[in-house]
């Protein structure tokens, strides 16, 4: 430990409800050129982007130390009571004012959330008050860093202890490189709210034992155990053959923290052999295949659909939840429709419950086309349904509109006939028959909807859709159209 | 005003301003008697009719020439969708290979299937309100399989089945989550787990073709819906190299046969690969799906042997649609704002056959 006493951040049990942890570590006489500079930025920044998880696991602070005293304080304190000029700033602000200020700042907008709604602020000071930086947020300027600094002082707080280490790993091992001492990184010792206290970074190195022909099993190719260990160290996963000779033991260095299990190691000794050389086989695998019987009976009806002259189409599964209700007359609270939280926009309000606004939408945007316009879709709707577990289940319809100078209700029920025909149930109360009933629905025409019954079930309506859904859809031309569940004929 | 005699070629417009001269037009016939000259009078038939046909007195008409360059009727038929048609050819594919459809008619999933059980970490962007579509109702899972739900915990917060894990706390509550399925892989993880129930284990090749949902930045080749396809062969010493061999099987179906393979990085899959193949029309490399084989930490929680290998592999039927159609904005492929008159008119899906895209035809 050069220079006299080794750098002490102590943890304060009021940071345990907000961000609780917290490591440090020192990089001495280390020598910045511009470009160095400017990666040590940006390595940060890439830090934060991804296993920082856009700073809410992690925040890393980098501070100039020949401009601070220790011992430092990591506490969280009410926002009113932090006041400090942060970086790049002329003057000092409350820590209030720095949430307003940064609500139209592009970069720093995006992490307000993190720490914005609670009642105390994280915040890390030196022994004379200074303040170092109130994670995730912003450092101070007084401990801002230049081309010139020698010594930096690293702090990453955050909320999940070990990728706080890992972080701390990383940026030391990338730059250690640069101090005057080469590759050595000066330990800091972090005391925690209970008295213990450790020093950091851990720099922990792991080791590993694989067996040379389960990577030789995994990847498809017939290397000796030697070659083995060679490929993996040139991958940076220093290697070597032990015991049997089967064996090797592999040191897994605190860069690579993303190596968990073994096959980690595979994959970096495919790499280092090269992908395209390994040779291609076939499984030996052997299997019956069987069509999924809900998407075989689909693709039978869609070709008679087409072949009856109905064109198909292919809409959205979500949508606003007027089109599942307002728009067909009915409340949404009687759809039982799933809906989803925080929708960017109306469009993703809900999942269909009917196949119907999305073919009403597609001849609304093909308004150009010769008449009559003849479509169908048969796929998949969405329902709440607590017998199931996630508590929702789709349904497989089978919807068809008509839509002309007349609702030609009569095109639309022979349709049906000719459907059932194909599904070989036959018209008639029997049991295994088809009927239609006189009903009602808000979506139709008073007198002309009819409800149908097959395999002693209601699977769905047809009839003259009420003009009230026809301008709702922005449309003016009368339609008739046909819904039904297809499941039950399974 | 003097009169002026007109010259050939002068304006007889100035004669006429005298109005002392008017230009009478003498017109002449040579008439004579054409082959078709006859005393009485007959229109020229159009077509044949069953009158002519009994009578035999189509032999006495004649018969005015068809215009071959025009077109004909088209018949009154109904139209399949584009995206549909690929996807009928896909489907095709898997089931000349032996792959068995799974079960995917759930859109709605919970955050358990979809990301814990196929070892995705609870802190993973990915799991960010702004890539995935949560729910508000029904907001949570209702039932989940309790001991596989405790070996997965305990492979993510402390590691086991030979794995350091994630350490970190995790948390029952975000895996109740339920969500819009990202991925149809939540479906391929649901049936690997049935596959593991059953005692001994038998090798399986499976396949899924359906809609999942992202919330990310809507452009003209992104929308909130797509369709993945997704292929996965579970068996005792697969490798690599298989996992290679059965890609090149199903993409020379597609007719892409050179084909090039690079590292990748999946949270599920280890060792991951990009694959590419050559496009002649483009000239470069083009990546056409993602694969892999699946970690063992995904694996072992589930109950399957520790030497059973599962590779899997996956692309969006949307793109190679929008290739093989040539249409640029997936807006008008997919959802209510489709171009009818291009579903009228698309053609049979081929996907062997040799690409018709003016593209090609206009580089090679």
């Amino acid at each position: 430990m050069p220079n006299g006493e080794i750098q002490k951040l102590i943890i304060t049990e009021e940071t345990a409800k907000i961000r609780p942890y917290a490591v440090a570590a020192v990089l001495r006489n280390i020598k910045f050129t511009k470009d160095r500079y400017d990666s040590f930025i940006e390595l940060q920044e890439k830090l934060h982007q991804n296993i920082c998880r856009k700073r809410a696991l992690v925040a890393i602070g980098t501070h100039d130390l020949d401009t601070l005293s220790g011992p430092f304080t990591y506490t969280a304190k009410r926002p009113s009571d932090i006041k400090f000029k942060p970086l790049n700033k002329t003057k000092e602000y409350t820590a209030c004012e720095l949430m307003n200020i940064y609500k139209t700042d592009n970069h720093l907008k995006h992490y307000l959330h993190i720490i914005e709604n609670k009642p105390l602020y994280p915040v890390i000071y030196d022994s004379n008050g200074v303040v170092l930086s109130m994670p995730p947020i912003i450092n101070g300027n007084h401990t801002k860093i230049t081309v010139n600094t020698r010594n930096v002082f690293i702090e990453c707080t955050g909320t999940d202890f070990t990728k706080a280490k890992i972080v701390l790993d990383i940026i030391v091992t990338m730059f250690s490189e640069y101090c005057e001492n080469q590759f050595t990184v000066e330990a800091a010792e972090v005391v925690f709210p209970n008295g213990k206290s450790s020093t950091f970074p851990e720099l922990a190195y792991r080791k590993e034992m694989v067996r040379a022909d389960l990577i030789n099993k995994k990847v498809g190719i017939r290397e000796t155990p030697e070659n083995i260990a060679k490929l993996l160290t040139r991958m940076y996963l220093k290697s070597e053959v032990i015991g049997d000779g089967n064996q090797i033991e592999i040191e897994i260095p605190p860069t690579r923290a993303d190596v968990i299990h073994a096959c980690d190691i595979v994959e970096d000794a495919a790499i280092a052999y090269g992908y395209n050389n390994i040779q291609m086989a076939l499984p030996k695998t052997y299997t019956i295949a069987n069509q999924f019987p809900l998407n075989k009976l689909t693709e039978l009806l869609r070709y008679d659909m087409a072949a009856a002259g109905f064109t198909e189409a292919l809409t959205f599964a979500l949508c606003s939840q007027e089109d599942i209700a307002d728009k067909l007359g009915l409340d949404i609270s009687a759809t039982n429709a799933v809906h989803i939280s925080n929708p960017k926009t109306a469009e993703f309000q809900v999942a269909r419950t009917t196949l119907l606004p999305g073919l009403l939408k597609t001849i609304a945007a093909n308004r150009k086309m010769p008449l009559p316009l003849k479509l169908f879709e048969i796929s998949d709707i969405v329902i709440k349904d607590s017998s199931r577990d996630v508590g929702a289940r789709n349904y497989r319809h089978l919807c068809a509109v008509y839509y002309n100078k007349n609702p030609g209700f009569e095109i639309i029920h022979g349709l049906l006939d000719r459907i059932m025909q194909l599904l070989d149930v036959p018209p008639g109360e029997k049991k295994r028959g088809y009927v239609i009933k006189a009903s009602e629905g808000p979506a139709f025409f008073p007198g002309r909807c009819a409800e149908v019954f097959a395999r002693g079930q209601s699977i769905g309506k047809l009839g003259v859709l009420h003009p009230d859904v026809i301008t709702k859809f922005e449309l003016n031309m009368p339609c008739s159209t046909l819904e039904i569940n297809i499941e039950p004929f399974l | 005003m003097s009169p002026v005699w007109p010259g050939v070629g002068e304006g007889k417009g100035e004669l006429f301003w005298t109005h002392w001269t008017e230009v009478l037009t003498l017109k002449t016939y040579w008439v004579s008697k054409g082959s078709a000259f006859s005393t009485s009078i007959s229109k020229q038939e159009a077509e044949l009719s069953p009158e002519m046909i009994s009578s035999g007195s189509w032999r006495d008409r004649p018969f005015k020439s068809y215009n071959f360059s025009a077109h004909g009727i088209l018949p009154d038929s109904g139209h399949l969708h584009p995206l549909l048609k690929v996807r009928t050819q896909f489907r095709q594919i898997f089931l000349e290979m032996g792959f068995t459809e799974m079960p995917t008619d759930n859109f709605i999933e919970s955050s358990f299937w979809n990301f814990d059980a196929l070892f995705q970490p609870q802190q993973h962007p990915a799991r960010d309100q702004h890539d995935t579509f949560f729910l508000k109702d029904p907001a949570e899972a209702l039932q989940l399989p309790t001991d596989y739900v405790h070996r997965v915990k305990r492979v993510h917060s402390h590691g086991g089945y030979g794995s350091q894990g994630y350490k970190y706390n995790w948390k029952l509550d975000e895996a109740r989550k339920n969500l819009l399925r990202t991925h149809t892989t939540a479906a391929s993880a649901r049936a690997l787990y049935r596959l593991a129930q059953k005692k001994p284990f038998t090798p399986a090749k499976y396949f899924s073709i359906d809609r999942v949902f992202r919330n990310e930045t809507l452009d003209a080749t992104h929308l909130a819906e797509f369709h993945q396809i997704e292929g996965v062969v579970a068996d005792h010493g697969l490798t690599l190299g298989h996992l290679m061999g059965v890609l090149r099987e199903f993409f020379t179906k597609l007719g892409i046969t050179q084909l090039r393979f690079k590292p990748a990085y999946n949270p599920y899959t280890e060792p991951s690969m990009e694959v590419f193949s050559y496009h002649q029309g483009l000239k470069k490399w083009v990546e056409v799906g993602n694969s892999g084989l699946f970690r063992p930490e995904m694996l072992l929680p589930m109950g399957l042997p520790e030497n059973v290998s599962v590779i899997a592999w996956g692309l969006s039927l949307e793109r190679p649609t929008m290739i093989k159609y040539n249409i640029n904005n997936i807006r008008e492929l997919v959802g209510h704002k489709v171009n009818l008159q291009m579903v009228y008119d698309s053609p049979l899906c081929r996907l062997d056959a040799e690409q018709g895209s003016p593209q090609t035809q206009e580089t090679t």
